[in-house]
């Protein structure tokens, strides 16, 4: 399969299964999307040498390599999932009330709210522990809510971990997904010794951030997520961001975020029923796809002088990135990853906590509910006939299980927005390789 | 060549080998930033760590 597209004055194309891309003349580009689409043609001059060149790309396996599935496949059959990572709601509270919350300004809408008790965390550490088989690397992410009304309980499970994993060989990787507004000069340096990956929201200019947010949020939480990520230097982290309806310039509010001095940026589309105001709608799509190409330009121009960021989704690693079989399974939600609410119930991941068709079971019993696990392990990109179909699969994954869900019934129906959404930014990301080469 | 210049050659194959297929050390897409929603391409993997 190849994906030729147009984009920045450039002719791109991807060979999706061996992953080679190429720029193009206009007269290969042409003779190309012929190829794609079938069709014959009489070469002019220029066309019959453009053609030789794809032949040589061909013979050299890199333009329309052949799907080499098979041994995936085998894998991906294979496989018996071990939970590996999880995402503790340390609170089903929250500070704030983000208009756009997913998890309903921090309850989740359920009855299984307040504060994780110290004795369900160190009851998640273990299960991930008991549960993770040979897998070394076991990810935490302290969420919440917001994590940091439960603060010493976060802080006692780090240590209790720590000493998990002395006893075990088991490396814990924490992350604290934070909206900043606890960080405070007195638990920072803690923070940032303790923590593999932190993560901050803002969404912008203030007044985009204060319409969703709460007027005064910005101006509030700014300062401190400034010195969190000022200590941080280049270890991971990111000020993260959401868009919606209502920011459809969210390029704009990327560069403002990179103008406060934010390396590590991520702003990501709402996730909403389409019933709200500020969810995004299918005619948004061609403004939003422009808005994407302008951020891709912008952030080019940056790196100019020097001035360059990250911005996550853009981030591919062309050379290094994972395996095939890592990039068509997805996120792992549900067999993999789980979330564990402060009552210490499981759920396949942060987006379905609150819904109790998706429960998989509890920490007090440490059982799962098998069969759903089976169902969450075997929807990957190779089982889902949109994606195995689609160019973007080895960069995408698949995409959200839970938007899926919410969107077509079916964890196994991809979002058409997020998917188009998806396709776009995986383009601007191929693009940005190609303009610095050239 | 006159009508190409190949920006990456390409290499996903070599992925897909014994020692890269599926050890499942590497960190869980979601998690990484955005939390909504999964970006693979730019994850990290343990083996050429
Ligand atoms: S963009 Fe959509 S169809 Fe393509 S791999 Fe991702 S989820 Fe599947
Ligand atoms: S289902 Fe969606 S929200 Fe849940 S872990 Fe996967 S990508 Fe993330």
């Amino acid at each position: 399969m190849v994906h030729a597209f147009r984009i920045g004055g450039l002719r791109l194309a991807l060979d999706v299964e061996s992953g080679a891309l190429h720029s193009l003349s206009e007269a290969a580009f042409c003779v190309l999307e012929k190829r794609i689409a079938g069709e014959s043609y009489e070469a002019t001059p220029d066309e019959a040498a453009a053609t030789h060149n794809l032949t040589q790309l061909e013979q050299a396996g890199q333009l329309f390599s052949p799907a080499a599935d098979t041994q995936v496949h085998t894998h991906m059959q294979k496989r018996k999932p071990v939970v590996k990572a999880l995402c503790l709601h340390m609170a089903h509270e929250c500070n704030l009330r983000c208009a756009y919350c997913f998890a309903g300004q921090g309850n989740y809408g359920t009855d299984d709210r307040g504060l994780m008790p110290l004795e369900v965390g160190k009851k998640a550490l273990d299960f991930i522990i008991a549960q993770s088989g040979a897998r070394r690397n076991l990810e935490v992410d302290f969420f919440g809510g917001e994590p940091m009304m439960n603060f010493d309980v976060v802080k006692q499970l780090v240590a209790y971990g720590r000493a998990r994993e002395k006893e075990t060989g088991k490396r814990f990787r924490f992350t604290l997904t934070t909206n900043g507004a606890f960080l405070s000069t007195d638990n920072i340096p803690y923070i940032n010794e303790n923590f593999d990956n932190v993560v901050m929201s803002l969404d912008g200019r203030p007044d985009v951030n204060d319409r969703m947010r709460g007027t005064g949020t910005y101006d509030d939480l700014v300062p401190k997520i400034k010195a969190m990520a000022s200590a941080r230097g280049n270890a991971s982290h990111y000020v993260r961001g959401t868009y919606t309806r209502h920011n459809l310039d969210f390029a704009t509010d990327v560069l403002h975020m990179a103008d406060l001095g934010f390396q590590y940026l991520s702003v990501e589309p709402v996730v909403a029923p389409p019933s709200e105001d500020y969810a995004l709608r299918e005619d948004d799509l061609p403004a939003l796809f422009a808005e994407y190409e302008k951020l891709a330009d912008a952030l080019l121009e940056r790196e100019k002088t020097g001035k360059g960021v990250r911005f996550f989704h853009f981030d591919i690693d062309l050379d290094g990135g994972p395996c095939i079989a890592k990039r068509v399974t997805g996120c792992g939600a549900g067999s993999e990853y789980l979330a564990v609410t402060p009552g210490g119930r499981l759920f396949p991941c942060h987006q379905f906590v609150g819904d109790d068709a998706f429960c998989l079971g509890d920490l007090d019993t440490g059982v799962l509910d098998i069969a759903r696990v089976h169902e969450f392990s075997h929807c990957h990109v190779l089982t889902k006939s949109e994606c195995a179909s689609c160019w973007a699969k080895y960069y995408c994954s698949g995409g959200c299980m839970a938007t899926a869900h919410y969107a077509n019934g079916s964890i196994l129906k991809p979002d058409k927005i997020s998917c188009e959404l998806m396709r776009k930014r995986i383009e601007c990301a191929l693009y940005m390789l190609a303009a610095r080469k050239i | 060549m006159e009508h190409v210049t190949t920006i990456f050659a390409g290499n996903l194959q070599e992925k897909n080998d014994d020692k890269h297929i599926g050890c499942g050390e590497c960190q869980t897409s979601c998690q990484s930033a955005c939390k909504t929603s999964c970006t693979v391409a730019n994850q990290i993997c343990e083996q050429n760590q």
